[in-house]
């Protein structure tokens, strides 16, 4: 029964993540992190290869562990984002004191948990991904030791983290008290042929949706976000902002498709909320930051309750628009990153919004990639964040959510709005104090490429689209 | 069916060149700008000499699409779609004539950034000439909206003093009413499986797939929101005064010239047809704002200080006419539309240009700073004044055919809507002739105007095409109504159709009602 095969990536991450912590070990004390980086870099392309070539449709372990074309769509993408992360970080640890060889393991092992959680089949499994995710996360958070904002952020984001692990583990009790299950699959099999299901359920699934809101920092349960954020070291946050996203949110789409696919009338007026709330809350509080991280955390927001609009219509339709959006959302998150970390006077860096001013006229090619990805977050077409929309709405309409709709492209006005905002600091304004030069090679290369990918996925859309419905078939058998 | 993709050529065209100008020219000297004015207006008179050739392989006499070009692209109904018919050729014209006479007229007043500057302008082509060639809605809306991005960066890089504001407006309301759009493209999409014009022309008078009266609505006032904010129609109109007035010379020749006629264009691609019924019961709504429009914008435009704020608000006075003529529902009145979007396109854009000629040299556009400057340009003072009386509607100009039409097609649609309109055009008559009288004649005091210069050989040379098309348009319409007509010919009879299905379609006793109202 146990087929080890179907977890071979995982097992790899796994041993190659003590390995590395072990050459890092045993590298002289206080050497540098690049080797231990490129070798985190190598496993994760390494897996990837294992979770395309990997075969099959398969549950193993007992119904803890599944393998499926959604699952290894998900893994895909956060292994990119991981291993963008790394590439991003690169410059940045070593003038910020944080050169340290833990830092990619821990990205590694995090990374694992990520891939645990798309894969999980069981509600135990599920909470497993999650810690082993979460914790490598906590330390990141504050891997700045000796900085009182980082620490405070990785205190922050420890305390609210462990209260929602606590909720999700409450709902998960409740649902196990009323299926007498916790694999996703036998839960669905108690539900099949009840019209409704009971208080007691239902308690358990606003829990358990309330614990995941938490993990991608959907409104009501936000307030970590703008603050963790904004305190992590920069590269850190754009990890945050990337991998984790991606494997929350579709965590959260196989915990609410696969036990209570057939009962999405008692769930989704929840999500409905959630998603509506995200959307405007991530579309005006943004309007008055001033520092472009806490700006982005925001924006992650309101990003959130987009690709939750494609869980309310609870449709493959709706799961093919959420992949679709994760991974443009992905690719663009990741070139904003690579400007922010960019920006710096000397060995100073800087975060204010301000700073950006009048940047095409000192730096043309990240003021235009930058553009390019606001122009993108704000849904314009034809930029690949237009498509992501898209096939969210698409989804929506198609499921009769036309009230759902109408707020979220207005909202997206709204939203619009902030983007443009940056966009006019870099464009129109004058430089004051400008940037320094040069904004290093891998951060260059990595705008260029999500420059080129967000502005050019209008031509060929189909690729990835087909393979978002073909992982999104494999949620409704 | 065509294995040459011209209107993908023409297309496209700007678009190569724009990427040309990125990647070959470097540097911001004096050459390199140089380099980068000539690389545009080689572009953009490349894509006017293509077009040429789409007028010359166009077939007179059928409202079928021709030169269609089909090509997988999304999937699953969603294609590369293009082709053109009547209505859409006049508008692919006015568009690349216009362009290369927008980098002329830019060629000294913009000193900064040339570089981005032409390949926005280049970008902005491309996206307007996809405008109305696109025959997929999906493909229509990506062109339609993208085309923010390049003037966004038009008007607040290159634009006036509140630069900012006007660009910030422009975006967020166009957008505003777009994303509406989208929606209902969404729900058609969902409900019909594809997203082909032509198809979803069709389906209007299939018995089996018409769209039901209540849904049309929602779906006419989702597409009549953009529209609306992209015509302006009144009171949706109030970012075309900022916009216009912030924007560089040739951004408002554009904005004016032919991003006002998407909403037009809009109109007659969707609405009318594919909602008929809807556009029938909401034509009361259309003529009710036009007419407001025509008359409050005209008397507004009458108090205006400054010149292209007054030239702005008779756009939109001009912009009522379209509507009118278009929700008449008979040829006259759709053909005047198509002809006074036509005649404005030309006849604004020289406008601004006019206003660009003393503004690079006085750098002011108050209209009291001037006067009598007959004396000093007597070329000027002649273009200017044939623009001016084209815009009055003078016959023999370009603005008097469409008008004309309009008048005709209202006469025939409601007599009272005639009526008022026509006042719209006496009172524009003042406010054109005003400003004439207060720029151009009166006494030459002022010192600083007594050393204005008349208009340069490069001026005439962007003057000289406008003024011999006005007066084309205005002696010899039939050069371009031969092109419209069997379209709208057509477009009128599907309209009619429709209806007469939505009738037969009604339960009985609801028949005389519905036969009484149309």
């Amino acid at each position: 029964m146990h087929d080890f095969a179907i977890a071979l990536p995982e097992i790899f991450l796994a041993v190659a993540a003590m390995a590395l912590l072990m050459i890092g070990v045993f590298q002289k004390p206080g050497s540098d992190m690049g080797l231990v980086s490129w070798l985190s870099i190598l496993s994760l392309a390494v897996a990837l290869v294992l979770v395309v070539t990997g075969e099959g449709d398969n549950v193993s372990f007992a119904g803890l562990f599944v393998v499926d074309p959604f699952a290894r769509f998900a893994k895909v993408l956060i292994l990119i984002g991981s291993a963008a992360a790394i590439v991003l970080s690169q410059g940045f640890v070593r003038r910020e004191g944080m050169n340290r060889f833990e830092y990619p393991v821990l990205i590694l092992i995090a990374t694992l948990g990520m891939l645990m959680m798309v894969s999980a089949n069981d509600l135990i499994s599920l909470y497993m991904g999650i810690e082993l995710q979460s914790l490598p996360l906590y330390v990141l958070a504050a891997f700045k030791r000796d900085s009182t904002r980082t620490t405070e952020a990785g205190l922050k984001y420890f305390v609210l983290g462990a209260l929602s692990s606590g909720m999700l583990l409450y709902g998960c009790s409740m649902i196990y008290g009323f299926t007498g299950s916790t694999t996703f699959g036998d839960i669905a099999s108690v539900m099949q042929g009840q019209d409704k299901a009971g208080i007691g359920l239902i308690i358990g699934i606003v829990f358990l949706s309330a614990g995941l809101a938490f993990k991608v920092s959907a409104v009501p349960f936000h307030m970590w976000t703008p603050d963790v954020y904004e305190g992590a070291p920069s590269p850190v946050t754009a990890f945050f902002a990337t991998a984790p996203k991606v494997a929350a949110l579709a965590m959260f789409l196989r915990a609410m498709l696969e036990p209570f696919g057939g009962m999405e009338a008692d769930w989704r007026q929840i999500i409905w909320l959630i998603s509506v709330l995200s959307m405007l809350l991530g579309a005006f509080a943004a309007i008055g930051q001033h520092n472009i991280k806490r700006l982005m955390a925001y924006s992650s927001i309101g990003h959130v309750g987009y690709a939750l609009v494609g869980l309310t219509a609870a449709t493959s339709e709706g799961v093919r628009g959420v992949l679709v959006y994760l991974t443009i959302y992905l690719v663009m998150n990741i070139g904003t990153f690579a400007c922010i970390l960019a920006m710096r006077r000397g060995d100073r860096m800087v975060e204010s919004i301000d700073d950006l001013r009048g940047l095409a006229k000192t730096h043309k090619g990240m003021a235009m990639a930058l553009a390019i990805f606001m122009f993108s977050l704000a849904g314009v077409p034809p930029l690949a964040g237009f498509f992501g929309k898209f096939y969210v709405f698409m989804a929506a309409i198609n499921a009769g959510l036309y009230y759902l709709a109408v707020i979220g492209v207005l909202a997206s006005v709204v939203g619009a709005f902030y983007y443009l905002r940056i966009i006019k600091i870099m464009y129109f304004d004058e430089p004051t104090e400008p940037l320094s030069k040069p904004i290093g090679a891998e951060l260059g290369a990595l705008m260029a490429i999500t420059a080129f990918l967000t502005a050019a996925f209008f031509v060929v859309p189909g690729i990835l689209v087909d393979g978002a419905a073909v992982a999104a078939g494999s949620l409704f058998p | 069916m065509f294995a040459f993709p011209l209107l993908s050529i023409v297309t496209f065209a700007p678009l190569v060149g724009a990427l040309i100008i990125l990647l070959f020219v470097r540097g911001d000297d004096a050459d390199a700008q140089k380099n980068v004015r000539w690389g545009a207006l080689f572009a953009t008179t490349g894509t006017f000499l293509l077009s040429l050739i789409i007028w010359g392989r166009f077939e007179y006499g059928t409202a079928e699409l021709q030169m269609v070009e089909e090509v997988e692209w999304i999937g699953t109904g969603i294609d590369y779609r293009m082709g053109i018919d009547g209505i859409s050729l006049p508008l692919v014209l006015l568009t690349t004539f216009l362009m290369p006479l927008c980098i002329l007229a830019s060629w000294e007043a913009i000193k900064v950034r040339v570089k981005e500057y032409m390949i926005a302008f280049l970008l902005m082509e491309t996206l307007m000439i996809g405008v109305f060639c696109a025959q997929d809605l999906l493909l229509f809306y990506l062109f339609f909206e993208a085309g923010l991005i390049p003037m966004f960066l038009i008007i607040g890089i290159w634009g006036g003093g509140r630069r900012i504001y006007a660009s910030f407006k422009f975006f967020l309301y166009t957008l505003l009413g777009s994303v509406l759009m989208l929606l209902a493209i969404l729900w058609i999409y969902f409900d019909a499986g594809t997203t082909s014009i032509p198809a979803l022309t069709a389906q209007a008078i299939d018995p089996d797939k018409a769209i039901p009266a209540n849904i049309q609505s929602w779906l006419w006032l989702a597409f009549f929101a953009s529209f609306a904010v992209k015509m302006p129609m009144w009171p949706v109109h109030t970012w075309l005064p900022d916009a216009h007035v912030e924007a560089p010379t040739a951004g408002s020749v554009i904005l004016a010239g032919v991003l006002l006629k998407m909403g037009g264009y809009g109109f007659i691609r969707f609405s009318l047809p594919m909602f008929p019924i809807a556009s029938m019961d909401f034509a009361p709504l259309i003529f009710g704002l036009s007419v407001v429009a025509v008359i409050y914008t005209s008397l507004v435009a009458l108090v205006q200080e400054d010149m292209k704020k007054l030239i702005a608000y008779s756009s939109v006075a001009h912009m009522g006419f379209v509507t009118i003529g278009l929700f008449t529902f008979n040829v006259q009145g759709i053909e005047g539309a198509m002809f006074v979007m036509l005649a404005h396109g030309l006849i604004s854009g020289a406008l601004f240009l006019c206003v660009g000629v003393v503004y690079d040299r006085l750098h002011t556009r108050e209209i009291a700073r001037y006067g009598g400057l007959v004396e000093r340009m007597p070329r000027y003072a002649f273009v200017f004044m044939l623009m001016t009386m084209a815009s009055v509607g003078l016959p023999g100009t370009a603005g008097f055919v469409g008008e004309f039409l309009v008048i005709v097609g209202a006469f025939e649609a409601n007599t009272w809507v005639a009526l008022l309109m026509t006042t719209g055009v006496i009172l524009g008559a003042a406010y054109a002739l005003l400003l004439y009288r207060r720029v151009v004649f009166g006494k030459l005091e002022k010192e600083d105007l007594k050393a204005m210069t008349d208009l340069s050989p490069r001026e005439i040379l962007i003057f000289a095409p406008i003024a011999v098309a006005v007066i084309w348009l205005g002696v010899y319409p039939s050069s371009f109504l031969d092109i419209m007509e069997p379209s709208i010919t057509y477009l009128v009879e599907h309209h009619n159709a429709a209806i007469a299905l939505d009738v037969a379609m009604q339960p009985a006793g609801a028949e005389t009602l519905g036969a009484a109202k149309h």
